[in-house]
Formats: structure tokens, C-alpha cells, sequence
């Protein structure tokens, strides 16, 4: 039956038909639904793990033991996960292993733009890249068979555009695949003895794979009727064909290691060849280094940001598109919020009325505290910084400026734990502050050891966070209501003057998850005793608006009350419905 | 129907933007088009502004549709509506709800809401507003605001209209199909007008 599939429902589809049994991931846009489609297979074992690293050991530990594995990131993950990937590249496998990296040109939902093929390249191990959805199954089969016939991992790199776009499939049936676990320390351990002999293998494997990507269906010649030439892979292919359809097109499946001959005899047919990638010059610069002089690449593309069929367009011929209708005038951006309700907002507005602390930051729904009106953050750079940085403000300013870190819980647990224990440690005077809003927010929703469920909803053991913290040696640690902001603002401003490791948790589950409920006091404003001063609005609550005087927007209020708690003249009031 | 149509659907996280286009992206598929729809996640489902593409034709390459290819902008919001314009093709044709979600820089006071339906006019684009509100009340729930602006905009494609009813129920959770082909009905039975395709 054809039927309309998202990339990363088909990347799951594709493991449910190859056989996989275990499949495990750390949230990420845009790679998470990856897992969250596959956790629909009962065929399949399945997995949040607290970090990407995790991730990849527990993947390797099934493919060792001969089930078909796979573990999926997005592209910042993969430096999670780089320890355990380059020496993975050594041992090899046993029953085939696929990681599932999905990068973001364009950066939708990240911190960096960074390209997932120089990491491979440098673990040396092979990329497959899919173009769309039917292709998001089929390479993950042939992924599952090459990663089994070489010994190797392979990485099935994704782009946002592939990962998040739906385009037509047919469904195939599974294939139960099976390995005998065989104990075999020379290739599973790796001290530097064996490991010396394994990267003789890994570089003759590298060889072979070279022989494997000239004869395999994976990368092919489409041919044109025009003299124009292409080399594309993934979703810059699609931009290509939609361009130019009479173009000549080297569409590679396998964009790592590279078909060398094949290349050279295209290269060869034309006057000039277009390599169309996304984000970093890799084709362009292996092929280079093949000795092909004769090709077009990052002199005309672009090294940031998405492509699009007009964008290629305009590169090749200089010409552009004219747009009919523009508007002169600035359109108020739109900037996303902290939903109605969100406890985070009580935390950033508190954090926003103390002066001279800096405040680091992490990746969570709660960046959005960076955002007018709070700007209550001053750093954000990866998973689980805030908590060591804010360690190294604090020896940095020799504790002249205080640094407080604010962490979500997933975070916390996914590399918040050993940046605090690296604090208390160091003798480090900080506050973290931990929000813990019970699920895993900007991804949509997920599970994580401190929640007590499971990717399938099953319960489990609950991470404590508050005895966690006491035992790694915090000097302080204790529960707070965030929506309690005057009593949060106090106690914040006294332990800023405590020494030691003071760890707040802000507990407060997420507003809009299904799980937890919440009895809902919808506000309103009492036209009578509101004297206009606007402060509710500085709450930033996208159910507040200015008309004359401020209103709540009854359809969106979750009856939080902090709109109440801030107000000074008792202008708002709680009814119930 | 034409050989292929390009259709942009915009709004703000929550509206309900990636249910009405994989509706769509259902009916096309069932009348046998090749279909690619592209959605922008993350961040964005935080009351960010939200954009997803429906595109059928024999072949679909791109599931990415440029400035100035879109054949039809739905917009769930009014403000949308604008910020997504330059996308549309001369001949294309705005279907716009005049649905206000003011953006924390208008509630804050540092921007003004524009005025949307003069900037429309004066653009001279083809379009169909939608007065949503009066519908939403007549469907009795506000959270169908989607399905209605799928009723409206079935009128402009000469595909039968059960090929549409048919991708409600297999998109919709069951407990919701009623309201939602309810939903359909009401904003199909809007009266366009003037408005011609």
C-alpha cells in the first residue's frame, strides 16, 4: 500500500522490517521520532537513555551480542557519543549496528550547524544518506547488511529536511535476523595491543568499502539531456532534480567512503561539475583530493543554511526569482515563549529582577529565559554546561560575580550530574537550579530516568534528584514551587551569600503534559482595580494581552496564577468555571 | 486539478498546522498524486510561527516550496498571513483566518499588531478572509479552527469532497472524527463570493 511516511517514522519502519531488536536514543530535533515510532513495534526493545553516549555503549552491547541494534542522535549528540563511536569503529560488530545521526541546516532547533561526515570520516566509518522517506527503509536495510558483511558500524546521516518531511512508501515485511555471541577479547577488547592490530582491519575495511561504493546500486548515474552536470546526495539531490530535471546527476547513497573511479569517469564526461552540499565543502573537498579539478562547489554554494531548488538555481545562472509581493514595513517577529502556565517563567522571572549574578543557561525549553521579557540568561552553550561553567564563573571571578546555572531535569541527568559533582568537588560557591518539570519539554514529551516511566509508559524507578544531590555533597538542597515568586526571590537572595554547592529544584511538572494534572483557577482581570501598570505583562504569558487595560485570554489561561501573584493591586482574581 | 499544486500552511504552534497538511497530503496521495510535505519543528511548537508545505504533482522532487511558488497560503492567524507572503506565486491566492495571536513583542508593547487586511488590499493578492470566530462558535469547539479552514479551502481543489471526509477520519483520533467532519462541513459551506479561483 503506498502511504505518505515521515523520514523518521520511516527510518523506524525500516528497523521494525530488518529485524532490529534494540533501539535506544536521547531526544534531539530533529532525530527523536526516530525512536518514538519505534517504541510503536513490540518486535523492538526500546530506550530513553540519559545521554547520547550511554545511547551508542548500550546499542554496541546488543550488536556484540548478536540482535541487530540501532541508536539515534541528532548531530550534537554525536559528540556525546564520539568516545564510545571510534573505538566501536575498531571492534567492529557482531549482528548489524546503525546510528541514526539527523543534522540541522538551517539550524531550526540548534546550537550549531555542524556536519555529521567529518566526524564519520575521522571514526572511519561508512555514511549512508537518504533522500527521502522510501530511501530512509531501504538504506537502513542495506545499512543493517553492510554493517554486518564489513564489520563495521554505519551511520545513516539525516538532515532536518529528510527527517521532518513525508513523502510515499511502501511497506515491506519484517526478516528476523539472528548472531551467536562468540567471546573474542582480541576484537572486543580494546587495550592497546588488540587495538593496534584492529586499526590494520579498520584501514583494509576502509579499502574494501571503497571497492563496495564503486559497484553498489547505492550511488548511481541518472542520465540528462542537457550538459549539465551534478554530484548530490540526500535532500541537496532533490533540490537538484526539482532545478534542473534534464540535468546529469551522480546521486550518492554511500557519501562516505567515496566511489572514487566512478567519480572520476562522471567528472570526466563533462567541462564542469556541480557538487551540490549542504553545510561543509566534504564532497567537494575529497573529490578534490582525488585529483578532479573540473568541479563547482563552495565558490558558488553557499556554506550556511538550508539550500532550495531557487537557491541552486541562482548560484549556477546568477538569476533570481522575483517575488511579487513584499511589504515594506517590519512584521513583529515571533519569537517562541514559555507556554501559559510554564513553571519555568516563575524561575525567570524571579531570576530577572536580581542584579549582578550571571546566570548560564543550558538546552531546554527554558533557553526561552535568554528571551525578552525575561533575559535571564547569559550563556547557553551545549548539554549540561551550565552547571561547570558556572563552576568556572565562580573560581573565574574569584567569586566576585555569582554565577547561577539553570538545568532542566532531563538535562540535569543527561550531563547536568557530573558537572556538579566536579563543583562540590572543586570547593565551587554556585547556585543550580534545577527545573524539574517532570518530562523532557522541547522535544515533545519525553521520559527520562527522573520521571518513573518508561519510553512505553511502563513504570519504573524514579531518580531522586533531591538525594542525588545531598549525596554527591551540595551544601544545600532543597524543593521549591517555582510559582512561589516572592518566597523564591528571597531565598535565592539569601543563598547567594551560603558558600558551597546550593542545588534548588524547582519542581513543577510541565503544564501541557498529558500525565500530570493540574486543577485549573482560570484568572481574570478586575477591570474596577486594575491600575494599568502593565507589570502582569512583563510575565511574558502569551494568554496576557494589552487592549485598554490588560486581559486574559480565557482560551489559553492554565490557571498558574502567577499573573495574580505579581500583580499589587489585587486586580486579579481567580474564578473557578 | 492542475498538474501539480504547491500549497504553504502557516500559523503558530498549537493551531493544528501538521494535522491539516497531513489531511491534505492524504487526499492528494488518494487521488493519486506523488505527495512530499515538510514541516519545521522544535523551538517552533513553542508559540513560535510555524510553516508547513504540501506539495502534489505526478513527481515531487523538493518537499520545499521557495518565494514565490506557492500556489495558496492558508493562514491560521492573520499576522501569518503576511510574514509568509513573499512565498506566493502572482497568480496565487491567500485564504487567511482573521484569527489574532498578538506575539510577545505586540503584548510587551514593543511592536504594533499591523493592520493585515490593508496591507492585503494594497498588495493587490488574491484572497479570501475568514471570519473565524462566528464559525468556531457554529462548531462549537475552538480548537477545530483547522478543520474548518480545510472545509473552506476543499472548495478551491476539484477533488470530491469525500476523498476529503475520508482523510479526516484516518487522520483524526476516533472520538474527535465528528466534530471534526462537522468542522469540515460548516467551513465548507462558507460563501466565497466574489472570490474566484
Amino acid at each position: 500500500m503506498r502511504r505518505l511516511m515521515l523520514g523518521n517514522q520511516a527510518v523506524a519502519r525500516g528497523c521494525f522490517e530488518a529485524g532490529v531488536k534494540v533501539a535506544t536514543a536521547y531526544p534531539g530535533t530533529p532525530s527523536t521520532e526516530i525512536t518514538e515510532y519505534i517504541s510503536n513495534y513490540n518486535e523492538i526493545y526500546c530506550e530513553w537513555a540519559p545521554n547520547e553516549k550511554v545511547a551508542l555503549e548500550v546499542a554496541i552491547g546488543a550488536s556484540i551480542y548478536g540482535k541487530r541494534a540501532i541508536c539515534s542522535m541528532k548531530h550534537v549528540g554525536l559528540n556525546v557519543a564520539a568516545d564510545p563511536l571510534f573505538t566501536v569503529s575498531y571492534t567492529g560488530v557482531n549482528a548489524g549496528l546503525l546510528i541514526a545521526v539527523a543534522d540541522d541546516p538551517g539550524m531550526h532547533s540548534s546550537q550549531n550547524e555542524q556536519d555529521t561526515r567529518n566526524i564519520a570520516k575521522a571514526a572511519k566509518v561508512p555514511v549512508l544518506e537518504p533522500a527521502d522517506s522510501q530511501e530512509c527503509i531501504d538504506f537502513v536495510k542495506k545499512g543493517f547488511e553492510i554493517s554486518e558483511k564489513y564489520d563495521t558500524p554505519v551511520i545513516l546521516r539525516l538532515t532536518t529536511r529528510v527527517s521532518h518531511s513525508q513523502s510515499v512508501v511502501k511497506e515491506g515485511i519484517r526478516e528476523e535476523v539472528d548472531y551467536e555471541y562468540k567471546k573474542d577479547i582480541q576484537k572486543y577488547v580494546m587495550m592497546p595491543a588488540m587495538a593496534r592490530k584492529r586499526h590494520e582491519v579498520v584501514e583494509k575495511r576502509l579499502n574494501d568499502l571503497r571497492e563496495f561504493a564503486e559497484g553498489t546500486d547505492l550511488n548511481r548515474i541518472e542520465e540528462g539531456k542537457t550538459n549539465l552536470a551534478f554530484i548530490a546526495a540526500g535532500i541537496a539531490y532533490q533540490y537538484v532534480k526539482e532545478a534542473y530535471p534534464d540535468a546529469w546527476v551522480l546521486k550518492l547513497g554511500m557519501v562516505w567512503p567515496l566511489p572514487k573511479k566512478l567519480i572520476m569517469d562522471f567528472c570526466s564526461r563533462f567541462e564542469k561539475v556541480y557538487i551540490v552540499e549542504e553545510l561543509d565543502p566534504f564532497l567537494e573537498e575529497n573529490i578534490k583530493a582525488m585529483g578532479i579539478a573540473n568541479i563547482v562547489g563552495k565558490e558558488v554554494f553557499k556554506l550556511t543554511g538550508e539550500y532550495s531548488p531557487s537557491f541552486i538555481k541562482s548560484a549556477v545562472e546568477k538569476i533570481y526569482t522575483e517575488i511579487p509581493y513584499s511589504i515594506a514595513q517590519q512584521i513583529p517577529p515571533r519569537l517562541p515563549v514559555l507556554c501559559p502556565g510554564c513553571p519555568h517563567r516563575g524561575i525567570f522571572y524571579t531570576l530577572s529582577k536580581i542584579k549582578d549574578i550571571i546566570i548560564t543557561g543550558d538546552i531546554g525549553c527554558y533557553t526561552l529565559g535568554a528571551l525578552s521579557p525575561f533575559n535571564a540568561m547569559d550563556t547557553c552553550v551545549c548539554m549540561g554546561a551550565s552547571v561547570g561553567m558556572a563552576h568556572g564563573i565562580s573560581k573565574a571571578s574569584n567569586n566576585g560575580k555569582k554565577a547561577v546555572a539553570v538545568i532542566g531535569d532531563s538535562t540535569f541527568v543527561h550531563s547536568g550530574i557530573t558537572g556538579i559533582i566536579d563543583a562540590v568537588y572543586n570547593k565551587s560557591d554556585i547556585i543550580v537550579l534545577i527545573l524539574g518539570n517532570s518530562t523532557t519539554g522541547m522535544t515533545g514529551h519525553q521520559d527520562h530516568p527522573a520521571t518513573g516511566y518508561t519510553i512505553r509508559g511502563e513504570e519504573t524507578y524514579k531518580l531522586d534528584l533531591l538525594n542525588l544531590c545531598k549525596t554527591i555533597g551540595c551544601s544545600v538542597v532543597e524543593e521549591i514551587n517555582p510559582y512561589n515568586i516572592n518566597e523564591n526571590l528571597n531565598k535565592i537572595n539569601e543563598l547567594l551569600k551560603v558558600p558551597g554547592v546550593k542545588v534548588l529544584i524547582a519542581k513543577a511538572p510541565c503544564r501541557l503534559h498529558k500525565r500530570y494534572k493540574y486543577t485549573t483557577l482560570k484568572r481574570y482581570v478586575d477591570k474596577t482595580k486594575c491600575k494599568n501598570c502593565k507589570l502582569c505583562l512583563s510575565l511574558g504569558c502569551p494568554a496576557l494581552s494589552l487592549k485598554d487595560i490588560p486581559v486574559i485570554d480565557q482560551n489559553l489561561c492554565l490557571g498558574c496564577g502567577m499573573c495574580e501573584s505579581v500583580c499589587r493591586f489585587g486586580a486579579i482574581n481567580s474564578v473557578k468555571e | 486539478m492542475k498538474e501539480s499544486v504547491n500549497i504553504l500552511i502557516v500559523g503558530v504552534g498549537g493551531q493544528g498546522n501538521i494535522l491539516f497538511s497531513k489531511i491534505l497530503g492524504d487526499v492528494f496521495l488518494n487521488t493519486g498524486y506523488d505527495v512530499k510535505i515538510s514541516e519545521v519543528h522544535g523551538m517552533a511548537q513553542r508559540g513560535g510561527s510555524v510553516v508547513t508545505y504540501v506539495k502534489a504533482g505526478r513527481k515531487v522532487f523538493s518537499p520545499l516550496i521557495d518565494k514565490a511558488e506557492a500556489d495558496y497560503i492558508i493562514a491560521f492567524e492573520k499576522l501569518e498571513a503576511l510574514r509568509w507572503i513573499e512565498f506566493l506565486k502572482k497568480e496565487g491566492f491567500l485564504i487567511y483566518s482573521d484569527y489574532e495571536i498578538p506575539p510577545i513583542g505586540v503584548i510587551t508593547g514593543m511592536y504594533e499588531y499591523p493592520d493585515v487586511d490593508k496591507i492585503v488590499k494594497q498588495l493587490g493578492v488574491k484572497f479570501c478572509k475568514i471570519d473565524i470566530l462566528s464559525l468556531l462558535s457554529k462548531a462549537g469547539n475552538p480548537r477545530v479552527q483547522n478543520t474548518v479552514m480545510l472545509g473552506v479551502f476543499s472548495k478551491f481543489m476539484e477533488i470530491e469532497e469525500n476523498f476529503f471526509k475520508k482523510a479526516i477520519e484516518n487522520n483524526v483520533r476516533s472520538e474527535f472524527v465528528e466534530i471534526n467532519l462537522r468542522a469540515f462541513e460548516i467551513g465548507r459551506s462558507v460563501d466565497l463570493g466574489e472570490v474566484r479561483i
